[in-house]
C-alpha cells in the first residue's frame, strides 16, 4: 500500500491510502508524458482517473476545441462576430479566441471597453437585426453587471413580440471556481440563468462538449448561455474524427452517460463531472458501480435521461460547484422525487459548494468545493441505506 | 380644393395608416417651406437651417396623423379608466410632434427603438390602430398576439424594435441596431429615444462610448418632457442639457412641440450620423398625462403649466394654424377630419373588443425559435405541461 499525502489535508497530517492499482495509474501516467500543469496537480491531489486512449487517437484541450468551434462558425456564416474584453489583440484573456482577430479582422473580432452593460446591451441590439453576436464575458461573474440585457431584453423578446424579435446570440465565458480567485471571482450562475424561460444554458466537460455545443449554441435562434470553466481550458481530452468535423453539432437539451453503472446515479456538469469519474472509479473499488450523467445542458434539463436512470439504479447523488440553495441540484432532485419517487430506494443526495462566499486561504478553498471524496460519501449513504 | 378627396375615402380600420392615408389626403405635393418657430441650439456641431422642405401633403398628413394619435391616446384612457386595458399605459399625447417628425425624415429601413410610450411611435412605423387597441386590451389579434401589452410593441418589417420596460435598456439596444446596420453595410441609421429620466443612466453612456470609437450609425433622441415620472428634470439631473450630455458627441436642442423642427433635425442626424457617427438629439416637449395611467401628473406640476402648454404649445395647434394659414382646408374641413378620425378610432375599438383572447396553449409558443420539444410547465407540473415546439 502506498501512502500519498492528499495536501488538503496537510495540516492534519491526515494522510489517505492509495492502492497498488492507483499507483499503476499514476505510473502509467507519468510514462506517458502527457503532463500539463493540471493534470500534474491532479495527481498531487490523489487520484487520476485512467482514460482509455484509442490507438492513434487525437487529443485536444478544451482551449483548442472552444477555439476552432468559434474559428469554424466564423468562417461559415459571415454574420457571426466575437465581442468582448481583450478578445482581439490580447487574444484572449484566457487565449479562447487566439488567432481571430488575425484571421478575420477588426469588422468580425471586436475588443470592447470594460462596460459590461454598454456592450452586451450592443450585443443584443445587433441580435434583434440579425447578426450572431458571440459576447464574452471575462468571467460570468461581471455578467451580473448585464443580467438585464441577458435577461429582460434577449431572453424575453422572442415571447413578449409572439416571434418577431429572436435573438441568435450566444454569451459565453469561465463560470465557476478558479483557483484562489475570491469571493467575488467564483460564483457559479447556472442556477441563476437556467431558471429563466427563453435561455437556453449549456455546460461543456470535455473537449468534445465544447465543440459541440459552442458550435450548436452559435447556430441556434435562440439566446444561449455558455458556460465554460477556466480550469478545464487547459485539460486534454481524446476526440474522435467525428467531432473534429466542421459540421459536428451536439444536441441541446440532451445529457450524456459518461459512464454506465447500475447501483448509483451521480449527475453532474462541467468540472464536477471528472470529479464523478474519479468518485466513480473509488466506489467501483467498492463494488458500487456509479453511473455518472453529463448534463451538458443545464437549460432544458434533459429530465428523461436523469429519471430513466434513476429508475434504473434507486439511487441519486447530483452534484455540482455552485451554492445548494435554489440550485441546479435542488431542481433535479425535485424532478426525480416528483417524477420517480417510488423508484427510489433512499433519500436523494446533493453535494454542492459550501454555502459561504468563496474563500481565498487554499484550505478553505478546498472545503468550500466539492471534493471527490463528498461524492464518494453521498453515494456511500445513498447506497448503504436500502432494504 | 384637396379636401373634397377626403372625404370619399373608404373606411378601412385595420388598414395600415399609410394606405388609409392615401387615398384621404391630397394628392397634391405642391412644396411650402415652413420656418421652425425656435431655432436649434447646437453642440459640437453647425446646426441646421430653420427652413424646412415640406409639401402641402405633407402638412395635411402630420395634422391627420397627430390628430389620429391623440384620439388613440385619450381612447386608450377611457379604456384604462374602463378596466379593459390592464397593468401599465404609458400615453403620448402632448408629443405627437416627435414621432411625426421624425417619420418624415426617414424611411422604413432606418430604425427605430424605444421606451415603454411607444404606442404612437408604433403607428407612425405602419402599425394599425386595430393592431393597438388589441395589444392593449389583450387581444390574440395585437400586434404581439396579446402577449406583450401596453410596453411591448414591435413591428420588424418597419425596423421597430420595441416597445421596453427597462429604463435606459433600449439605448445600448438601439446602438446595437445600428452597429448591425453599419456591419451589414445598410446606409441606415438607428434612432433610440429615452426620456429626460433615462438621460441618467449608465449604460447610455456606456454605450455612447462605443458608438462613437466604433463610428456606429447611432442617433440617441431624448424625448425631454422635464419629469422623469414624479421628479422634474432639474432634481434628477445636474445638467438637464441633455443634447450635451454626450460630451465629445455632438448635439442639437430642438422644439419638440414643432414637427417641422423634429423633421429637419432627423434629417440632419441622420446625414451627420452616416459620415460621422453619433449624435444626441434633445426634443424639448411635453405630456399631457401622467407618466402612467396611475399617476394622476398634477401632484408634482401644476394644472397651470399643463393648461399653459397646451395653450401655447400644442403640437396639432401649431399645424392646425400653419394648415388654415396656408389655405389648405377650411375650420369646417379639419373638424370634419377630426370627427372622422374618432370615428375610426371607435370602430377599430369595436373591432377590437370583439377579438378573442389569446388560446391558452398561446401560453407555451413563443419561448424559443427551437425548443426542441423540451417540456415546460403550467402552476400545476402535473396537471399541466407541454411541449415546446
Amino acid at each position: 500500500m502506498i501512502r500519498l499525502l492528499d495536501l488538503r489535508s496537510e495540516k492534519s497530517g491526515y494522510c489517505f491510502p492509495v492502492s497498488e492499482k492507483m499507483w499503476g495509474i499514476l505510473g502509467r501516467r507519468a510514462v506517458d508524458g502527457g503532463f500539463s500543469a493540471s493534470s500534474f496537480r491532479r495527481m498531487r491531489s490523489g487520484l487520476v482517473s485512467a482514460r482509455s486512449y484509442a490507438a492513434g487517437s487525437k487529443e485536444m484541450t478544451v482551449r483548442d476545441a472552444l477555439n476552432s468551434a468559434i474559428d469554424e462558425e466564423m468562417s461559415a456564416d459571415p454574420k457571426v462576430f466575437v465581442m468582448g474584453e481583450e478578445v482581439g489583440q490580447y487574444q484572449g484573456a484566457y487565449k479562447i479566441t487566439k488567432g481571430l482577430l488575425e484571421k478575420y479582422g477588426p469588422e468580425r473580432v471586436y475588443d470592447t471597453p470594460i462596460t459590461e452593460a454598454g456592450f452586451t446591451g450592443i450585443g443584443v441590439g445587433a441580435a434583434y437585426a440579425g447578426l450572431k453576436p458571440v459576447v464574452e464575458f471575462m468571467t460570468f461573474n461581471f455578467s451580473m453587471q448585464a443580467i438585464d440585457h441577458i435577461i429582460n431584453s434577449a431572453a424575453k423578446s422572442n415571447y413578449m413580440s409572439a416571434g418577431q424579435i429572436n435573438v441568435p446570440i450566444v454569451f459565453r465565458g469561465p463560470n465557476g471556481a478558479a483557483a484562489g480567485v475570491g469571493a467575488q471571482h467564483s460564483q457559479c450562475y447556472a442556477a441563476w440563468y437556467a431558471s429563466v424561460p427563453g435561455l437556453k444554458v449549456l455546460a461543456p466537460y470535455s473537449a468534445e462538449d465544447a465543440r459541440g455545443l459552442l458550435k450548436a449554441a452559435i447556430r441556434d435562434p435562440d439566446p444561449v448561455v455558455f458556460l465554460e470553466n477556466e480550469l478545464l481550458y487547459g485539460e486534454s481530452f481524446p476526440i474522435s474524427e467525428e467531432a473534429l468535423d466542421s459540421s459536428f453539432c451536439l444536441p441541446i437539451g440532451k445529457a450524456k452517460i459518461e459512464r454506465e453503472g447500475k447501483d448509483v446515479t451521480i449527475t453532474t456538469f462541467s468540472k464536477m463531472v471528472g470529479f464523478a469519474l474519479k468518485a466513480a472509479e473509488k466506489l467501483a473499488e467498492e463494488g458500487i458501480s456509479a453511473e455518472v450523467i453529463n448534463l451538458r445542458s443545464i437549460r432544458p434539463l434533459d429530465r428523461a435521461t436523469i429519471n430513466a436512470s434513476v429508475r434504473k439504479t434507486s439511487r441519486l447523488v447530483t452534484v455540482e460547484e455552485g451554492f445548494p440553495q435554489h440550485g441546479v441540484c435542488a431542481e433535479i432532485c425535485a424532478s426525480v422525487v416528483e417524477e420517480s419517487f417510488s423508484y427510489l430506494d433512499a433519500p436523494v443526495e446533493r453535494i454542492a459548494g459550501a454555502d459561504v462566499p468563496m474563500p481565498y486561504a487554499a484550505n478553505l478553498e478546498r472545503l468550500a468545493l466539492p471534493q471527490v471524496e463528498d461524492i464518494v460519501r453521498a453515494a456511500k449513504r445513498a447506497c448503504f441505506r436500502s432494504k | 380644393m384637396a379636401l373634397s378627396r377626403l372625404s370619399s375615402r373608404s373606411k378601412g380600420i385595420s388598414r395600415p395608416l399609410s394606405a388609409a392615408f392615401s387615398r384621404s389626403i391630397s394628392t397634391d405635393t405642391t412644396p411650402i417651406t415652413i420656418e421652425t418657430s425656435l431655432p436649434f441650439t447646437a453642440h459640437l456641431c453647425d446646426p441646421p437651417s430653420r427652413s424646412v422642405e415640406s409639401s402641402t401633403q405633407e402638412l395635411l398628413s402630420f395634422f391627420r396623423t397627430m390628430a389620429l394619435m391623440r384620439r388613440m391616446e385619450i381612447a386608450a384612457d377611457s379604456l384604462y379608466k374602463a378596466k379593459l386595458i390592464r397593468g401599465f399605459c404609458h400615453l403620448y399625447d402632448g408629443q405627437e410632434a416627435v414621432a411625426i417628425g421624425m417619420e418624415a425624415a426617414i424611411t422604413k429601413k432606418d430604425a427605430i427603438i424605444t421606451a415603454y410610450r411607444d404606442h404612437c411611435i408604433f403607428l407612425g412605423r405602419g402599425g394599425s390602430l386595430y393592431e393597438v387597441f388589441a395589444e392593449l386590451m389583450g387581444r390574440q389579434d395585437g400586434c404581439s398576439k396579446g402577449k406583450g401589452g401596453s410596453m411591448h410593441f414591435y413591428k420588424k418589417d418597419s425596423s421597430f424594435y420595441g416597445g421596453h420596460g427597462i429604463v435606459g435598456a433600449q439605448v445600448p439596444l438601439g446602438c446595437g441596431i445600428a452597429f448591425a446596420q453599419k456591419y451589414s453595410k445598410e446606409e441606415a441609421v438607428t434612432f433610440a429615444m429615452y426620456g429626460d429620466g433615462a438621460a441618467n443612466q449608465g449604460q447610455l453612456f456606456e454605450a455612447l462610448n462605443i458608438s462613437a470609437l466604433w463610428d456606429l450609425p447611432s442617433i440617441l433622441v431624448c424625448e425631454n418632457n422635464h419629469y422623469g415620472m414624479g421628479t422634474a428634470e432639474w432634481r434628477a439631473a445636474k445638467s438637464p442639457s441633455y443634447y450635451k450630455r454626450g460630451d465629445y458627441v455632438p448635439g442639437l436642442k430642438v422644439d419638440g412641440m414643432d414637427a417641422f423642427a423634429v423633421k429637419q433635425a432627423c434629417k440632419f442626424a441622420k446625414e451627420h450620423a452616416l459620415k460621422n457617427g453619433p449624435i444626441i438629439l434633445e426634443m424639448d416637449t411635453y405630456r399631457y398625462h401622467g407618466h402612467s395611467m396611475s399617476d394622476p401628473g398634477s401632484t408634482y406640476r401644476t394644472r397651470d403649466e399643463i393648461s399653459g402648454v397646451r395653450q401655447e404649445r400644442d403640437p396639432i395647434e401649431r399645424i392646425k394654424k400653419l394648415v388654415l394659414s396656408h389655405d389648405l382646408a377650411t375650420e369646417k374641413e379639419l373638424k370634419d377630419m377630426e370627427k372622422e378620425i374618432r370615428k375610426e378610432v371607435d370602430d377599430a375599438i369595436a373591432k377590437a373588443k370583439d377579438c378573442p383572447m389569446p388560446e391558452p396553449s398561446e401560453l407555451f409558443t413563443n419561448v424559443y425559435v427551437k425548443g426542441f420539444g423540451t417540456e415546460s410547465f403550467g402552476a400545476d407540473r402535473k396537471e399541466v405541461k407541454a411541449a415546446l415546439p
